[in-house]
Protein backbone atom coordinates (compact mmCIF):
# COMPACT_ATOMS: atom_id res chain seq x y z
CA UNK A 1 0.00 0.00 0.00
CA UNK A 2 1.43 3.36 -1.01
CA UNK A 3 0.88 6.45 1.18
CA UNK A 4 -1.11 9.39 -0.21
CA UNK A 5 0.83 11.52 -2.70
CA UNK A 6 2.05 14.93 -1.49
CA UNK A 7 2.77 15.99 -5.05
CA UNK A 8 0.58 14.93 -7.92
CA UNK A 9 1.22 16.18 -11.44
CA UNK A 10 -1.24 15.19 -14.14
CA UNK A 11 -0.82 15.80 -17.88
CA UNK A 12 1.14 18.97 -17.20
CA UNK A 13 1.86 21.15 -20.22
CA UNK A 14 4.01 24.28 -19.87
CA UNK A 15 4.82 26.43 -22.88
CA UNK A 16 7.08 29.43 -23.40
CA UNK A 17 5.35 31.15 -26.29
CA UNK A 18 5.28 28.64 -29.14
CA UNK A 19 7.87 26.34 -27.54
CA UNK A 20 6.52 23.50 -25.40
CA UNK A 21 8.81 23.01 -22.41
CA UNK A 22 6.79 20.25 -20.73
CA UNK A 23 4.53 17.93 -22.67
CA UNK A 24 1.86 15.98 -20.76
CA UNK A 25 4.04 15.13 -17.78
CA UNK A 26 2.47 12.94 -15.10
CA UNK A 27 4.28 12.08 -11.90
CA UNK A 28 3.74 11.80 -8.17
CA UNK A 29 5.70 11.87 -4.94
CA UNK A 30 4.26 9.98 -1.99
CA UNK A 31 4.38 11.15 1.61
CA UNK A 32 7.85 10.68 3.00
CA UNK A 33 9.19 9.40 -0.31
CA UNK A 34 12.40 10.38 -2.06
CA UNK A 35 12.00 10.46 -5.82
CA UNK A 36 14.54 11.40 -8.46
CA UNK A 37 13.98 13.18 -11.73
CA UNK A 38 16.77 12.69 -14.24
CA UNK A 39 17.34 14.35 -17.53
CA UNK A 40 19.89 16.17 -19.66
CA UNK A 41 20.24 19.95 -19.93
CA UNK A 42 17.20 21.54 -21.52
CA UNK A 43 14.93 18.58 -20.80
CA UNK A 44 12.54 20.82 -18.84
CA UNK A 45 13.62 19.82 -15.34
CA UNK A 46 13.84 23.38 -13.98
CA UNK A 47 10.59 24.28 -15.72
CA UNK A 48 8.96 21.44 -13.83
CA UNK A 49 10.53 22.66 -10.57
CA UNK A 50 9.17 26.17 -11.16
CA UNK A 51 5.74 24.85 -12.06
CA UNK A 52 5.67 22.77 -8.86
CA UNK A 53 6.61 25.87 -6.84
CA UNK A 54 3.75 27.77 -8.46
CA UNK A 55 6.07 30.20 -10.25
CA UNK A 56 4.88 29.19 -13.72
CA UNK A 57 1.35 28.87 -14.93
CA UNK A 58 0.61 25.59 -16.71
CA UNK A 59 -0.90 25.77 -20.19
CA UNK A 60 -2.93 22.70 -19.24
CA UNK A 61 -2.93 19.85 -16.77
CA UNK A 62 -2.83 20.08 -13.00
CA UNK A 63 -0.29 20.37 -10.22
CA UNK A 64 -1.59 19.37 -6.79
CA UNK A 65 0.54 19.84 -3.70
CA UNK A 66 -0.78 18.64 -0.34
CA UNK A 67 1.03 20.47 2.42
CA UNK A 68 3.83 22.95 1.94
CA UNK A 69 6.36 22.70 -0.86
CA UNK A 70 9.75 24.37 -0.75
CA UNK A 71 12.11 24.74 -3.68
CA UNK A 72 15.89 24.82 -3.66
CA UNK A 73 16.29 26.44 -7.06
CA UNK A 74 19.02 25.72 -9.57
CA UNK A 75 22.09 27.87 -8.93
CA UNK A 76 21.19 28.47 -5.21
CA UNK A 77 19.53 31.85 -5.93
CA UNK A 78 20.35 33.47 -2.61
CA UNK A 79 20.02 37.14 -1.69
CA UNK A 80 23.73 37.99 -2.11
CA UNK A 81 23.57 41.37 -0.34
CA UNK A 82 21.92 40.00 2.78
CA UNK A 83 23.49 38.03 5.62
CA UNK A 84 23.05 34.29 5.96
CA UNK A 85 20.75 34.88 8.95
CA UNK A 86 18.59 37.26 6.89
CA UNK A 87 18.49 34.81 3.98
CA UNK A 88 17.23 32.15 6.36
CA UNK A 89 14.72 34.48 8.01
CA UNK A 90 13.24 35.37 4.62
CA UNK A 91 12.92 31.65 3.93
CA UNK A 92 10.29 31.72 6.66
CA UNK A 93 8.16 34.26 4.77
CA UNK A 94 5.39 31.71 4.15
CA UNK A 95 5.56 29.81 7.43
CA UNK A 96 5.95 32.85 9.67
CA UNK A 97 9.05 31.28 11.24
CA UNK A 98 11.63 34.01 11.82
CA UNK A 99 14.03 32.28 14.17
CA UNK A 100 16.53 30.07 12.32
CA UNK A 101 17.69 28.10 15.40
CA UNK A 102 15.82 24.96 14.33
CA UNK A 103 17.72 25.07 11.02
CA UNK A 104 21.00 25.64 12.89
CA UNK A 105 20.29 22.39 14.76
CA UNK A 106 20.17 20.53 11.44
CA UNK A 107 22.95 22.49 9.72
CA UNK A 108 25.24 23.77 12.52
CA UNK A 109 27.72 25.23 10.02
CA UNK A 110 25.12 27.89 9.16
CA UNK A 111 25.18 29.24 12.71
CA UNK A 112 28.91 29.97 12.27
CA UNK A 113 28.20 31.76 8.97
CA UNK A 114 25.14 33.65 10.27
CA UNK A 115 26.60 37.16 9.98
CA UNK A 116 28.45 36.66 6.68
CA UNK A 117 27.05 38.08 3.47
CA UNK A 118 25.60 35.24 1.40
CA UNK A 119 27.24 36.52 -1.78
CA UNK A 120 30.80 35.93 -0.54
CA UNK A 121 30.35 32.29 0.49
CA UNK A 122 31.72 29.26 -1.37
CA UNK A 123 29.42 27.23 -3.62
CA UNK A 124 28.98 24.50 -1.04
CA UNK A 125 28.19 26.98 1.72
CA UNK A 126 25.72 28.78 -0.54
CA UNK A 127 23.98 25.51 -1.33
CA UNK A 128 23.74 24.87 2.39
CA UNK A 129 22.15 28.32 2.90
CA UNK A 130 19.69 27.56 0.09
CA UNK A 131 18.95 24.25 1.82
CA UNK A 132 18.46 25.95 5.18
CA UNK A 133 16.33 28.70 3.65
CA UNK A 134 14.01 26.07 2.16
CA UNK A 135 13.75 24.30 5.53
CA UNK A 136 12.67 27.58 7.17
CA UNK A 137 9.30 27.28 5.46
CA UNK A 138 8.70 24.00 7.36
CA UNK A 139 8.09 22.07 4.15
CA UNK A 140 6.33 18.74 3.77
CA UNK A 141 8.02 18.25 0.44
CA UNK A 142 11.31 19.63 -0.81
CA UNK A 143 12.12 20.05 -4.50
CA UNK A 144 15.88 20.16 -4.99
CA UNK A 145 16.97 21.40 -8.40
CA UNK A 146 20.53 20.22 -9.06
CA UNK A 147 21.94 19.57 -5.60
CA UNK A 148 25.34 18.55 -6.95
CA UNK A 149 25.82 21.17 -9.69
CA UNK A 150 29.22 22.81 -9.45
CA UNK A 151 30.04 21.25 -6.08
CA UNK A 152 32.93 19.02 -5.07
CA UNK A 153 31.88 15.36 -4.55
CA UNK A 154 32.54 15.42 -0.81
CA UNK A 155 30.43 18.59 -0.41
CA UNK A 156 27.60 16.98 -2.38
CA UNK A 157 27.86 13.84 -0.28
CA UNK A 158 27.57 15.90 2.91
CA UNK A 159 24.43 17.65 1.71
CA UNK A 160 22.98 14.36 0.49
CA UNK A 161 23.49 12.89 3.97
CA UNK A 162 21.54 15.80 5.49
CA UNK A 163 18.78 15.26 2.96
CA UNK A 164 18.54 11.53 3.66
CA UNK A 165 18.57 12.19 7.40
CA UNK A 166 15.71 14.70 7.16
CA UNK A 167 13.77 12.25 5.07
CA UNK A 168 14.33 9.43 7.55
CA UNK A 169 13.83 11.38 10.78
CA UNK A 170 11.06 13.77 9.81
CA UNK A 171 9.39 12.10 6.86
CA UNK A 172 10.30 14.98 4.55
CA UNK A 173 9.32 14.03 0.99
CA UNK A 174 11.93 14.95 -1.62
CA UNK A 175 11.90 15.37 -5.37
CA UNK A 176 15.56 15.36 -6.34
CA UNK A 177 16.16 16.82 -9.78
CA UNK A 178 19.59 15.73 -10.89
CA UNK A 179 21.95 15.19 -13.77
CA UNK A 180 24.10 13.06 -11.51
CA UNK A 181 22.27 9.73 -11.83
CA UNK A 182 24.64 7.90 -9.52
CA UNK A 183 23.75 10.24 -6.66
CA UNK A 184 20.05 10.16 -7.54
CA UNK A 185 19.85 6.35 -7.63
CA UNK A 186 21.77 6.12 -4.38
CA UNK A 187 19.36 8.42 -2.53
CA UNK A 188 16.04 7.62 -4.14
CA UNK A 189 14.17 4.37 -4.47
CA UNK A 190 12.23 5.53 -7.50
CA UNK A 191 13.08 7.76 -10.47
CA UNK A 192 11.64 9.42 -13.55
CA UNK A 193 13.59 10.27 -16.69
CA UNK A 194 12.66 13.44 -18.56
CA UNK A 195 13.88 14.16 -22.09
CA UNK A 196 12.81 17.05 -24.33
CA UNK A 197 9.87 17.84 -22.08
CA UNK A 198 8.49 14.31 -21.97
CA UNK A 199 8.81 11.52 -19.43
CA UNK A 200 10.53 8.72 -21.30
CA UNK A 201 10.75 6.17 -18.54
CA UNK A 202 10.16 5.64 -14.86
CA UNK A 203 10.63 2.94 -12.29
CA UNK A 204 12.62 1.61 -9.36
CA UNK A 205 16.13 3.04 -9.23
CA UNK A 206 17.68 -0.41 -9.21
CA UNK A 207 15.80 -1.41 -12.35
CA UNK A 208 16.61 1.87 -14.10
CA UNK A 209 20.28 1.57 -13.24
CA UNK A 210 20.23 -1.79 -14.94
CA UNK A 211 18.42 -0.44 -18.03
CA UNK A 212 21.11 -0.25 -20.71
CA UNK A 213 19.64 2.90 -22.28
CA UNK A 214 19.47 4.78 -18.98
CA UNK A 215 22.84 3.47 -17.86
CA UNK A 216 24.37 4.52 -21.17
CA UNK A 217 22.93 8.02 -21.07
CA UNK A 218 23.20 8.84 -17.38
CA UNK A 219 25.73 6.58 -15.77
CA UNK A 220 28.29 6.21 -18.56
CA UNK A 221 29.01 9.87 -19.07
CA UNK A 222 27.78 11.34 -15.86
CA UNK A 223 30.19 10.03 -13.28
CA UNK A 224 31.24 12.86 -11.03
CA UNK B 1 32.63 84.94 6.77
CA UNK B 2 29.13 85.08 8.21
CA UNK B 3 27.80 85.32 4.65
CA UNK B 4 29.69 82.14 3.83
CA UNK B 5 28.24 80.40 6.89
CA UNK B 6 24.74 81.59 5.96
CA UNK B 7 25.12 80.20 2.44
CA UNK B 8 26.51 76.96 3.85
CA UNK B 9 23.61 76.45 6.26
CA UNK B 10 21.00 77.43 3.69
CA UNK B 11 22.77 75.17 1.21
CA UNK B 12 22.52 72.26 3.62
CA UNK B 13 18.77 72.87 3.92
CA UNK B 14 18.40 72.95 0.14
CA UNK B 15 20.55 69.82 -0.03
CA UNK B 16 18.31 68.07 2.49
CA UNK B 17 15.24 68.73 0.35
CA UNK B 18 17.14 67.31 -2.65
CA UNK B 19 18.13 64.32 -0.51
CA UNK B 20 14.49 63.56 0.28
CA UNK B 21 13.62 63.56 -3.43
CA UNK B 22 16.67 61.44 -4.16
CA UNK B 23 15.90 58.97 -1.36
CA UNK B 24 12.54 58.29 -2.99
CA UNK B 25 14.33 57.56 -6.27
CA UNK B 26 16.74 55.25 -4.46
CA UNK B 27 14.01 53.36 -2.58
CA UNK B 28 12.04 52.73 -5.76
CA UNK B 29 15.12 51.79 -7.78
CA UNK B 30 16.46 49.50 -5.08
CA UNK B 31 13.29 47.48 -4.92
CA UNK B 32 12.01 47.54 -8.50
CA UNK B 33 15.03 48.46 -10.63
CA UNK B 34 12.96 51.31 -12.08
CA UNK B 35 14.25 54.88 -12.38
CA UNK B 36 11.14 56.85 -11.46
CA UNK B 37 10.97 60.07 -13.46
CA UNK B 38 7.69 61.00 -11.76
CA UNK B 39 9.52 61.47 -8.45
CA UNK B 40 9.45 65.29 -8.71
CA UNK B 41 5.73 65.11 -9.38
CA UNK B 42 5.09 63.65 -5.92
CA UNK B 43 6.74 66.71 -4.36
CA UNK B 44 4.71 69.06 -6.55
CA UNK B 45 1.45 67.28 -5.68
CA UNK B 46 2.23 67.48 -1.96
CA UNK B 47 3.30 71.14 -2.16
CA UNK B 48 0.19 72.19 -4.06
CA UNK B 49 -2.08 70.14 -1.77
CA UNK B 50 -0.51 71.70 1.32
CA UNK B 51 -0.96 75.23 -0.04
CA UNK B 52 -4.62 74.54 -0.84
CA UNK B 53 -5.39 72.90 2.49
CA UNK B 54 -3.70 75.69 4.44
CA UNK B 55 -5.64 78.15 2.25
CA UNK B 56 -8.86 76.40 3.29
CA UNK B 57 -7.98 77.09 6.89
CA UNK B 58 -6.76 73.66 7.96
CA UNK B 59 -4.12 73.89 10.66
CA UNK B 60 -0.41 73.30 10.12
CA UNK B 61 0.54 69.72 10.71
CA UNK B 62 -2.76 68.28 9.53
CA UNK B 63 -2.43 70.02 6.16
CA UNK B 64 1.13 68.84 5.63
CA UNK B 65 0.31 65.31 6.78
CA UNK B 66 -2.66 65.09 4.41
CA UNK B 67 -0.48 66.45 1.57
CA UNK B 68 2.24 63.87 2.21
CA UNK B 69 -0.37 61.09 2.25
CA UNK B 70 -1.77 62.42 -1.03
CA UNK B 71 1.75 62.14 -2.48
CA UNK B 72 1.99 58.56 -1.19
CA UNK B 73 -1.26 57.76 -3.00
CA UNK B 74 0.16 59.42 -6.13
CA UNK B 75 3.19 57.17 -5.68
CA UNK B 76 1.00 54.09 -5.40
CA UNK B 77 -0.95 55.04 -8.53
CA UNK B 78 2.30 55.65 -10.43
CA UNK B 79 3.50 52.26 -9.22
CA UNK B 80 0.32 50.58 -10.44
CA UNK B 81 0.87 52.12 -13.88
CA UNK B 82 4.60 51.37 -13.97
CA UNK B 83 5.02 47.95 -12.33
CA UNK B 84 1.43 46.80 -11.85
CA UNK B 85 1.49 44.52 -14.85
CA UNK B 86 3.74 41.49 -14.25
CA UNK B 87 6.60 41.16 -16.69
CA UNK B 88 7.06 44.88 -17.40
CA UNK B 89 10.78 45.53 -17.85
CA UNK B 90 12.38 48.33 -15.78
CA UNK B 91 13.05 50.25 -18.99
CA UNK B 92 9.39 50.14 -20.04
CA UNK B 93 8.41 51.16 -16.52
CA UNK B 94 10.78 54.14 -16.75
CA UNK B 95 8.95 55.34 -19.86
CA UNK B 96 5.62 54.85 -18.06
CA UNK B 97 6.82 57.05 -15.18
CA UNK B 98 7.80 59.76 -17.70
CA UNK B 99 4.28 59.53 -19.10
CA UNK B 100 2.76 59.75 -15.63
CA UNK B 101 4.81 62.90 -15.03
CA UNK B 102 3.46 64.54 -18.19
CA UNK B 103 -0.10 63.44 -17.43
CA UNK B 104 0.27 64.90 -13.95
CA UNK B 105 0.95 68.34 -15.53
CA UNK B 106 -2.52 68.29 -17.05
CA UNK B 107 -4.18 67.21 -13.82
CA UNK B 108 -2.29 69.78 -11.76
CA UNK B 109 -3.15 72.63 -14.15
CA UNK B 110 -6.84 71.68 -14.04
CA UNK B 111 -6.84 71.55 -10.24
CA UNK B 112 -4.47 74.37 -9.32
CA UNK B 113 -3.89 76.47 -12.45
CA UNK B 114 -0.47 77.27 -13.85
CA UNK B 115 0.63 79.98 -11.42
CA UNK B 116 3.21 79.23 -8.70
CA UNK B 117 1.75 78.75 -5.24
CA UNK B 118 3.37 79.11 -1.90
CA UNK B 119 2.53 78.05 1.61
CA UNK B 120 3.51 79.57 4.91
CA UNK B 121 6.13 77.58 6.78
CA UNK B 122 7.78 78.17 10.11
CA UNK B 123 8.29 81.90 10.55
CA UNK B 124 11.35 83.57 12.01
CA UNK B 125 15.02 82.86 11.96
CA UNK B 126 17.81 81.79 14.26
CA UNK B 127 21.34 83.14 14.43
CA UNK B 128 24.05 80.49 14.54
CA UNK B 129 27.61 81.77 15.03
CA UNK B 130 26.74 85.05 13.38
CA UNK B 131 24.94 83.42 10.47
CA UNK B 132 21.21 83.88 10.10
CA UNK B 133 19.24 80.77 9.17
CA UNK B 134 15.50 80.59 8.70
CA UNK B 135 13.63 78.34 11.10
CA UNK B 136 12.01 76.58 8.12
CA UNK B 137 15.50 75.60 6.91
CA UNK B 138 16.28 74.09 10.30
CA UNK B 139 13.01 72.16 10.10
CA UNK B 140 14.00 70.77 6.69
CA UNK B 141 17.35 69.62 8.06
CA UNK B 142 15.74 68.03 11.13
CA UNK B 143 13.02 66.21 9.16
CA UNK B 144 15.59 64.92 6.65
CA UNK B 145 17.79 63.60 9.44
CA UNK B 146 14.84 61.78 10.99
CA UNK B 147 13.66 60.45 7.60
CA UNK B 148 17.10 59.03 6.71
CA UNK B 149 17.51 57.47 10.16
CA UNK B 150 14.05 55.90 9.83
CA UNK B 151 14.87 54.58 6.36
CA UNK B 152 18.14 53.06 7.57
CA UNK B 153 16.33 51.35 10.45
CA UNK B 154 13.51 50.18 8.21
CA UNK B 155 15.76 48.61 5.55
CA UNK B 156 18.48 47.42 7.91
CA UNK B 157 16.49 46.08 10.83
CA UNK B 158 12.91 45.23 9.96
CA UNK B 159 11.70 42.03 8.32
CA UNK B 160 9.60 43.94 5.79
CA UNK B 161 12.56 46.17 4.95
CA UNK B 162 14.73 43.12 4.33
CA UNK B 163 12.03 41.56 2.17
CA UNK B 164 12.04 44.77 0.09
CA UNK B 165 15.82 44.56 -0.24
CA UNK B 166 15.49 40.90 -1.18
CA UNK B 167 13.20 41.81 -4.09
CA UNK B 168 15.92 44.08 -5.45
CA UNK B 169 18.72 41.65 -4.69
CA UNK B 170 17.16 38.66 -6.45
CA UNK B 171 13.53 38.95 -7.63
CA UNK B 172 13.35 35.31 -8.68
CA UNK B 173 14.56 34.10 -5.29
CA UNK B 174 12.09 36.45 -3.61
CA UNK B 175 9.29 34.69 -5.50
CA UNK B 176 10.76 31.30 -4.58
CA UNK B 177 10.40 32.06 -0.86
CA UNK B 178 6.89 33.36 -1.45
CA UNK B 179 7.34 37.14 -1.45
CA UNK B 180 4.87 38.93 -3.71
CA UNK B 181 7.39 40.99 -5.70
CA UNK B 182 4.70 43.05 -7.42
CA UNK B 183 3.14 44.08 -4.12
CA UNK B 184 6.57 44.98 -2.75
CA UNK B 185 7.18 47.14 -5.83
CA UNK B 186 3.93 48.99 -5.18
CA UNK B 187 4.92 49.46 -1.56
CA UNK B 188 8.24 50.93 -2.71
CA UNK B 189 6.42 53.35 -5.01
CA UNK B 190 4.12 54.43 -2.16
CA UNK B 191 7.14 54.94 0.08
CA UNK B 192 8.83 56.91 -2.71
CA UNK B 193 5.70 59.04 -3.00
CA UNK B 194 5.76 59.65 0.73
CA UNK B 195 9.41 60.78 0.65
CA UNK B 196 8.79 62.97 -2.38
CA UNK B 197 5.75 64.44 -0.62
CA UNK B 198 7.82 65.19 2.46
CA UNK B 199 10.25 67.12 0.26
CA UNK B 200 7.34 68.96 -1.38
CA UNK B 201 5.70 70.26 1.80
CA UNK B 202 9.09 71.32 3.17
CA UNK B 203 10.21 73.11 0.01
CA UNK B 204 6.98 74.98 -0.78
CA UNK B 205 7.46 77.61 2.00
CA UNK B 206 11.06 78.14 0.80
CA UNK B 207 10.30 78.62 -2.89
CA UNK B 208 6.88 78.81 -4.56
CA UNK B 209 5.97 75.66 -6.44
CA UNK B 210 4.11 75.23 -9.71
CA UNK B 211 3.11 72.29 -11.89
CA UNK B 212 6.46 72.27 -13.70
CA UNK B 213 8.69 72.60 -10.63
CA UNK B 214 9.22 68.86 -10.83
CA UNK B 215 11.91 69.34 -13.49
CA UNK B 216 14.21 71.27 -11.16
CA UNK B 217 13.47 68.87 -8.32
CA UNK B 218 14.03 65.70 -10.34
CA UNK B 219 17.23 66.97 -11.98
CA UNK B 220 18.72 67.76 -8.58
CA UNK B 221 17.38 64.59 -7.00
CA UNK B 222 18.57 62.45 -9.87
CA UNK B 223 22.06 63.98 -9.69
CA UNK B 224 22.27 63.06 -6.01
CA UNK B 225 20.79 59.59 -6.53
CA UNK B 226 23.26 58.84 -9.34
CA UNK B 227 26.03 59.93 -6.98
CA UNK B 228 24.85 57.10 -4.72
CA UNK B 229 24.65 54.74 -7.72
CA UNK B 230 20.84 54.76 -7.24
CA UNK B 231 21.17 52.22 -4.44
CA UNK B 232 23.10 53.75 -1.53
CA UNK B 233 21.12 56.17 0.66
CA UNK B 234 24.03 57.53 2.70
CA UNK B 235 26.16 58.47 -0.31
CA UNK B 236 23.02 59.90 -1.90
CA UNK B 237 22.58 62.13 1.15
CA UNK B 238 26.20 63.29 0.89
CA UNK B 239 25.75 64.01 -2.81
CA UNK B 240 22.57 65.96 -2.18
CA UNK B 241 24.17 68.10 0.54
CA UNK B 242 27.12 68.82 -1.74
CA UNK B 243 24.79 69.79 -4.53
CA UNK B 244 22.65 72.00 -2.29
CA UNK B 245 25.66 73.84 -0.90
CA UNK B 246 27.22 74.26 -4.36
CA UNK B 247 24.02 75.71 -5.78
CA UNK B 248 23.40 78.03 -2.84
CA UNK B 249 26.99 79.26 -2.94
CA UNK B 250 26.67 79.90 -6.67
CA UNK B 251 23.45 81.84 -6.11
CA UNK B 252 24.88 83.71 -3.14
CA UNK B 253 28.00 84.80 -4.98
CA UNK B 254 26.07 86.05 -7.97
CA UNK B 255 25.36 83.18 -10.35
CA UNK B 256 21.77 82.66 -9.26
CA UNK B 257 20.37 82.21 -12.74
CA UNK B 258 22.69 79.24 -13.39
CA UNK B 259 21.62 76.98 -10.51
CA UNK B 260 20.09 74.32 -12.71
CA UNK B 261 23.07 74.33 -15.05
CA UNK B 262 25.35 73.75 -12.08
CA UNK B 263 23.24 70.77 -11.01
CA UNK B 264 23.31 69.39 -14.55
CA UNK B 265 27.04 69.97 -14.84
CA UNK B 266 27.72 68.21 -11.54
CA UNK B 267 25.45 65.35 -12.58
CA UNK B 268 27.35 64.93 -15.85
CA UNK B 269 30.68 64.85 -14.06
CA UNK B 270 29.37 62.31 -11.54
CA UNK B 271 27.89 60.11 -14.25
CA UNK B 272 31.14 60.15 -16.24
CA UNK B 273 33.13 59.24 -13.14
CA UNK B 274 30.64 56.51 -12.16
CA UNK B 275 30.58 55.09 -15.67
CA UNK B 276 34.36 54.86 -15.56
CA UNK B 277 34.30 53.02 -12.24
CA UNK B 278 31.53 50.54 -12.86
CA UNK B 279 28.28 50.29 -14.81
CA UNK B 280 26.25 51.88 -12.02
CA UNK B 281 22.95 52.34 -13.78
CA UNK B 282 23.22 49.75 -16.49
CA UNK B 283 20.24 47.51 -17.03
CA UNK B 284 20.31 44.79 -14.42
CA UNK B 285 19.10 41.37 -15.45
CA UNK B 286 15.80 40.59 -13.78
Amino acid sequence: MTPAPVVEVTDLVVAYGAATALDRVTLSVAEGEMVALLGPNGAGKSTLANALAGLLRPASGTVTVRGRLALIPEGRQLFPDLSVADNLALGGWRSGVRDPSAVYDVLPRLAELADRRAGVLSGGEQQMVAFGRALMSRPDVLVVDELSLGLAPNVTAGLARHLAELNRARGLAVLLIEQNARLAFELCRRAYVLESGRLVTEGESAALAGDPRVAGAYLGGAIT
Amino acid sequence: MSAFLTYLLNGLAVGCAIALIASGLVVIHRVTGVVNFAQGTFAVVAGLCASSLLGLGLPHGASELAAVLAAAVAGLLTGLAAVGRPGTTPLSSLIVTLGVGVLAYAVEIVLWGDQPRSAPGLAGSVTVAGARIQTQHLLVIAVTAVAFAALALFFGRTYLGKALTACASNPYAARVVGIDVRRMGLLAFALGGLLGGLAGVLVTPMRPISFDSDVTLIVNGFAAAVFGALTRPVITLAGALLLGVAETMAAGYGYGSHQLEIALGLMLVVMIVQAGRRPAISQEPT
